[in-house]
């Protein structure tokens, strides 16, 4: 009896969006008096952060900093339409739409701006601190604050946009089933090292190292949050979560957080996490989805690990002592 | 129903209600009082996400009567600010980005305040015993961890 | 974490001012203050606690209700039962034209899983609607149920869901969604190697910490307010107008600030009911489920079987890939139709394979109804085909990775649902995990590219 290392290797992609459904979004960007810019969407933030990328994606695009932003979103009567916050599209989907209706806002702004400074609107840029500036002229400039102002109380404009991002809903053919799930995807690749006691059937993920492809980080804390947190989901669900732990039976179902297991603080791997970025092609500043498919290599990952370890193969999830030792016993015989 | 009169202080202030016998100190704070920062995860004492400081001690209010606590001192997340400036915790919870969706975050802090109080320099072991009875889904908890740890350090006491 | 910008440099233009930096969440310090205004952080004077009276059976015919006692119980103000609801039978998905509708509100004749919604009791209390609940008699003939998926599959099988009239749901391609690309036979046949193998999963639980709910309040003008941690705004508000047969006019959703989904958001189970109940009572409503409803009656991910029938050469290629995937809805379609579906779309994997032959079938069992979860369609599929690839390996005596690098699809290449590849980056993140994990790989496959004609 004793206790076993093993690694073990997964590598996946993960399409972004649910093109089989057809899938669109919808965004209005609009400045207040002042130069401030509201954005307007009904998507959900889960907690993944979209009020906080939507802001900054806004930002990006009209060039003033993210604190002159506000998202305000998931109000029906305010809020255009968006399908929903699944399938990884929030942040690609309502990205783009917020590209769109954010550009549109800054043509405007740039056009009165152009009034004001007496030049074409196609000689001015942002300095993405809140001013326009002719190019090549900096010294001859105005604050998007006057600008703002001008347009609300002086020239009479709207300096508003609208966005719409809809990918067509793709059918596939009956009897080849070509179809077309997704115009973008992210990739991942994990290594896990594990412990098993071969005695309990226990085991211990002691390192997991993330590699995740996801297009563009756009904040590269919040990316970190979602991959940290997805890769402790990945290996939760690799050796802890059901709720028929006799499946197909359905007795025993938990029915608290006693009972449905999940790692604790004190049963975390050491978990490392690279991201690489190649923009996809329609994605909002290059951006894929990251947020399911990070949770994906781990369970495959620790699966191999084991049977790295102890030579027994568990191919039904979760993967328990119970299932390792009776796997190991009859390995024996 | 029977109304019983409850008293307590609550970050600071007096409060009086009365209040349906059998009710948890987490709904009276929340239905009553009107004190959301506890929140309800699963109002069986199995997620922390109610979890409140009773004079000085770590208490689920999901599992307590309102009626057992007269006379007690409560502290909520919603009264660690003092004057607009934030608890060190807040702020390291803030800085290290260790909320996500932000619903067991009043619970860990209630945890790691009380852990903070009575250690003001604990080890990574210590931060994990204090925080094992509090459930997240999102983060992993890894975040969670290294922000109560950056509350210690931030403390001037700590300072080598 | 560590961003690797030598990767893909080329392609990549880091000029951008926002993007790519780590400002703070403008969310964080409502969220550490406790500020943060969740649905059930909304509070109305006179708002009813809606309980449901569930199931106690996976599949039963129900002979009469009789919810009498619970009417004269104390505090409690109305009892719905199915009669009330004006469009009982429903499917989510038929906004974009996937039916048949299946799924009653509240079980009309039958129920088809242990946790069925029965009859919802609107009191005062929590205490008195649960007091009351308890006192809803409802008389059951008890049917035989079935739970595996190879049983539900037989002939003779008892019907989970009379709406669909056999135990899988029928697409426009048959009993299940099809892929059909190359000769898979020809490919077994030409292999050196076949290798079938079976994996399985269990359904899983999202478990966020805040469990699904609404809180409803009538606006005074026939228009209802639901503040509601759905994970799709417009997608409720519609289903709720059919449901209710009300003009999508009179309702107002407002959320966007939810506790945890992880796609356990998506289903439309609570708002329609206590939108019913404010309607019918004049008063606000609040329906929020509790841990145990949370963990064992809202929907989890689908277990899955997956088979998985591969063709491999001693060089490493795989020349053919089959496969069959089962994924277990419960007793309703809600989402898993289109989770099947996304499931054909997804296989063989991140691999190019020249020959394959996709099968996945949406099947009916008397459980919990499962839907959408994290990596919908395709989370057990990859764990299939990456313990799969890992035998495969280790049968041609082969290193796991290197193997992998073989078959990594790259741009240009033919996927088996007949989309060119794009933008593939397999190649690197199996480079960059060899690196970090120092698992030692041959120099060739650490100069490959996932650009078209890429070494």
């Amino acid at each position: 009896m004793a206790i076993r290392r093993g690694r073990g290797v997964a590598a996946i992609n993960y399409p972004t969006g649910m093109n089989l459904g057809g899938d669109p979004t919808q965004a209005l960007v609009h400045s207040t008096p002042t130069g401030n810019f509201m954005v307007t969407l009904s998507s959900v933030d889960l907690g993944q952060g979209m009020k906080q990328i939507m802001a900054q994606i806004c930002a990006e695009t009209i060039g003033v900093p993210t604190d002159r932003v506000v998202v305000d979103t998931a109000d029906t009567d305010t809020g255009p339409h968006c399908m929903g916050t699944f399938a990884s599209r929030g942040t690609h989907r309502a990205g783009n739409a917020v590209i769109q209706a954010a550009r549109e806002a800054r043509q405007v702004m740039l056009e009165v701006a152009a009034e004001e400074l007496e030049v074409n609107a196609s000689d001015l840029e942002t300095d993405g601190q809140g001013n326009i500036l002719v190019k090549g002229a900096p010294q001859k400039s105005i604050s998007i604050f006057d600008v703002a102002l001008s347009a609300h109380f002086k020239r009479g404009r709207s300096i508003s946009g609208r966005g719409m991002f809809l990918i067509p809903r793709s059918y596939p053919e009956k009897e080849t089933g070509a179809m077309k799930p997704s115009t973008c995807y992210a990739h991942a690749c994990t290594v896990a090292e594990v412990e098993v006691d071969d005695e309990t059937g226990e085991v211990t993920v002691l390192t997991v190292k993330n590699v995740f492809e996801i297009g563009r980080a756009l904040n590269p804390k919040m990316v970190e949050q979602q991959l940290v947190g997805g890769s402790w989901m990945g290996i939760s669900h690799a050796l802890y979560e059901t709720t028929e732990p006799y499946y197909p039976n359905r007795d025993h179902g938990g029915t608290d957080f006693n009972q449905y297991l999940m790692p604790g603080p004190g049963d975390l791997a050491e978990t490392e996490i690279i991201v690489l970025e190649r923009p996809s092609a329609d994605g909002p500043y290059g951006a894929k989805g990251p947020g399911e498919m990070c949770a994906n290599p781990q369970m495959p990952a620790v699966a191999n690990a084991v049977f790295d370890a102890v030579g027994v193969r568990i191919d039904t999830l979760p993967i328990t002592p119970e299932r390792i030792l009776r796997a190991l016993k009859a390995q024996a015989n | 129903m029977a109304k019983v009169p409850v008293q307590f202080t609550l970050n600071g202030s007096e409060k009086a209600e009365f209040i349906d016998s059998g009710t948890t100190l987490l709904n009276a704070l929340r239905d009553k009082i009107g004190d959301t920062s506890p929140k309800g995860g699963c109002h069986q004492g199995t997620c922390g996400a109610c979890s409140v400081i009773i004079d000085g001690e770590l208490r689920l209010s999901c599992l307590m009567l309102a009626e057992t606590c007269n006379g007690a001192t409560i502290t909520t997340t919603s009264g660690l600010a003092v004057g607009g400036v934030l608890h060190p915790l807040q702020r390291a919870f803030l800085d290290t980005f260790a909320t996500q969706c932000g619903f067991c975050t009043p619970g860990m802090i209630m945890a790691a305040k009380v852990l903070l109080d009575h250690t003001p320099n604990p080890s990574r072991e210590d931060v994990v015993e204090a925080l094992s009875g509090n459930i997240c889904r999102c983060t992993g908890y890894e975040p969670i961890i290294r922000a109560v740890l950056a509350a210690a350090r931030a403390n001037p006491q700590n300072a080598a | 974490m560590e961003l690797r910008k030598s990767y893909f440099a080329d392609v990549r233009k880091d000029d951008l001012h926002e993007i790519g930096q780590p400002r703070p969440r403008s969310d964080s310090p409502g969220h550490v203050t406790g500020r943060t205004a969740y649905f059930a952080d909304r509070n109305f004077p006179g708002m009813l606690h809606l309980k449901m009276v569930r199931s106690p059976h996976h599949h039963a015919r129900i002979r009469s209700i009789d919810t009498s006692e619970a009417e004269k119980h104390p505090g409690v103000i109305k009892v719905l039962t199915a009669k009330d609801v004006p469009h009982n039978v429903y499917t989510i998905l038929i906004l974009i034209q996937v039916g048949p509708e299946d799924e009653t509100v509240l079980a009309d004749g039958k129920v088809r899983w242990k946790g069925e919604a029965v009859v919802a009791v609107l009191a005062e209390t929590e205490r008195a609607a649960q007091e009351a609940a308890a006192k809803v008699k409802v008389d059951y003939e008890v049917l035989p149920a079935v739970f595996d998926m190879e049983e539900a599959l037989k002939p003779g099988a008892p019907i989970v869901n009379e709406y669909h009239g056999q135990n899988y749901y029928l697409y426009d391609s048959g009993a299940c969604r099809k892929v059909r690309f190359g000769d898979v036979e020809a490919g077994f046949a030409q292999a050196d190697h076949v290798l079938e193998q079976s994996y399985q999963s269990s359904p899983i639980e999202h478990a966020p910490t805040e469990t699904t709910g609404c809180v409803v309040a009538p606006e005074g003008n026939d228009r209802f307010t639901c503040h509601t941690n759905t994970q799709a705004m417009f997608f409720t508000l519609d289903n709720t107008s059919i449901i209710l047969q009300m003009p999508g006019s009179k309702l107002h959703f407002v959320g966007g600030t939810v506790g945890g989904g992880f796609g356990g958001k998506v289903d439309v189970i609570v708002e329609p009911i206590a939108i019913l109940g404010a309607k019918l009572t004049g008063r606000p409503v609040c329906f929020i489920y509790s841990r145990e409803e949370e963990m064992q009656i809202s929907s989890p991910r689908a277990a899955e079987k997956v088979v998985i029938k591969d063709g491999v050469m001693k060089d490493g290629r795989i020349v053919a890939r089959k496969v069959t995937g089962y994924t277990d809805a419960g007793a309703y379609s809600r989402h898993s139709p289109y989770g099947a579906q996304k499931g054909a779309g997804h296989y063989p994997g991140p691999y190019t394979v020249p020959n394959v032959w996709i099968d996945t079938y949406c099947v009916y069992t008397n459980r919990t109804p499962s839907s959408a979860m994290r990596g919908f369609g395709v989370t057990i599929g990859d764990f299939a085909l990456e313990v799969q690839m890992d035998k495969l390996a280790r049968l041609i005596g082969m290193d796991p990775l290197e193997f992998r690098f073989i078959n990594a699809y790259r741009d240009g290449d033919m996927k088996a649902h007949r989309q060119p590849t794009e933008g593939a980056a397999l190649i690197e993140c199996m480079q960059e995990a060899a690196r970090v994990a120092n698992w030692p790989v041959a120099e060739k496959y650490m100069a490959m590219s996932s650009y078209k004609n890429g070494a």
